[in-house]
């Protein structure tokens, strides 16, 4: 699992990042003191797992998460026992460990984590989309519907689900992009954001960090814009 | 009155003894700092901003082994949330304890 650690105090981050080093699923990419930081960082990479603290000035632990459009699982590391209820409101929120962490209680955590990611990944294999030549199929209420892949302009994250934006209609999927993003063609489709898919050909007009796509403006990555620069026919 | 010890860092380092030079480096940074910062706003009189710094310190509280200052240290903060400064002298000597005890280690 790729994780990062937000916390403004530089000791619990040591703490976090020691506890990580005993854990050998556990990739730490980046720490951060501020949520702010954390939230330009989100906005180019993929991560699975965030450990988070809430008490910290300016912009609390849960003032970050409402920030997220499709939020990692997150686990709550704090001083503080009283936010345990409203913690548990937010679906992203695996666990809640209160400072200082043992071991033991980190690595219950982390069980969690990794129990409710292996859920995910089977919960949406179930409903995984079958390909057929340039048809997709995704499973709505136990229905197979065919979609002509072509016709897809836009696929966007929206928390457990995916939103698949199409010439003519709509749907809502219970999957993730990853999941989608390998059933379509490299040649016509490209991730320009951690939580959009755009079909290139149905561009209608690029601006620094947004592409226009239908009546759907559609923030680029950092990251992506090489890929998406390169894959137009440039005069 | 307790005293400081070391043993959540130990437990934690496994034996990684540089681990532990560090923590305690950063401890050692990071103790003064907010000590100082906590002082500035209990002398101005800010008690809300007062009662974040004692959040943050007894996170280090904790670390050192302090059970009972901890838990004064949760009602400090608590009280001060409430404009109630009546545990200062009890928390502020658990801050000087810290202090003599960083110096020897």
């Amino acid at each position: 699992m790729n994780c990062i650690i937000i916390d403004d105090e530089t000791t619990a981050r040591v703490i976090i990042n020691q506890l990580c080093s005993q854990i050998e699923s556990l990739n730490v990419l980046a720490e951060f003191s501020n949520a702010i930081q954390a939230i330009k960082y989100l906005n180019q990479n993929e991560i699975d797992l965030i450990f988070l603290d809430i008490h910290m000035p300016d912009f609390t632990g849960f003032d970050f998460i409402q920030t997220l459009k499709n939020p990692p699982k997150i686990i709550l590391t704090t001083s503080d026992s009283k936010f345990a209820i409203e913690a548990f409101e937010y679906d992203c929120i695996v666990d809640y460990i209160i400072k200082p962490i043992a071991l033991p209680r980190f690595q219950k955590a982390l069980e969690k984590a990794e129990n409710t990611l292996d859920i995910q990944t089977s919960d949406t294999s179930d409903k995984v989309e079958t390909t057929s030549g340039n048809d997709l199929y995704i499973n709505i209420d136990r229905r197979l519907i065919k979609i002509d892949i072509p016709s897809i302009y836009l696929i966007e994250a929206k928390g457990d689900y995916i939103n698949v934006k199409t010439e003519d209609k709509n749907y809502t999927v219970h999957s993730t992009l990853k999941k989608i993003e390998d059933k379509l063609p490299d040649s016509i489709f490209l991730k320009i954001h951690r939580s959009y898919i755009i079909n290139v050909k149905k561009i209608i007009d690029i601006e620094d960090n947004s592409v226009l796509i239908k009546k759907d403006v559609v923030p680029v990555s950092r990251s992506n814009r090489p890929e998406l620069m390169k894959r137009l026919n440039l005069l | 009155m307790e005293q400081p010890n070391q043993s959540y860092i130990k437990s934690l380092s496994g034996g990684n003894i540089e681990f532990e030079k560090k923590l305690i480096s950063v401890i050692k940074t990071e103790f003064p700092i907010e000590k100082s910062i906590y002082l500035k706003n209990i002398t101005a009189k800010k008690y809300k901003e007062t009662a974040e710094n004692v959040h943050k310190l007894k996170h280090k509280i904790s670390i050192l082994g302090l059970e009972k200052s901890y838990e004064i240290a949760v009602q400090y903060e608590n009280d001060l949330r409430k404009n109630n400064t009546i545990l200062k002298d009890d928390f502020e000597t658990i801050l000087q304890v810290i202090t003599n005890y960083l110096i020897t280690i």
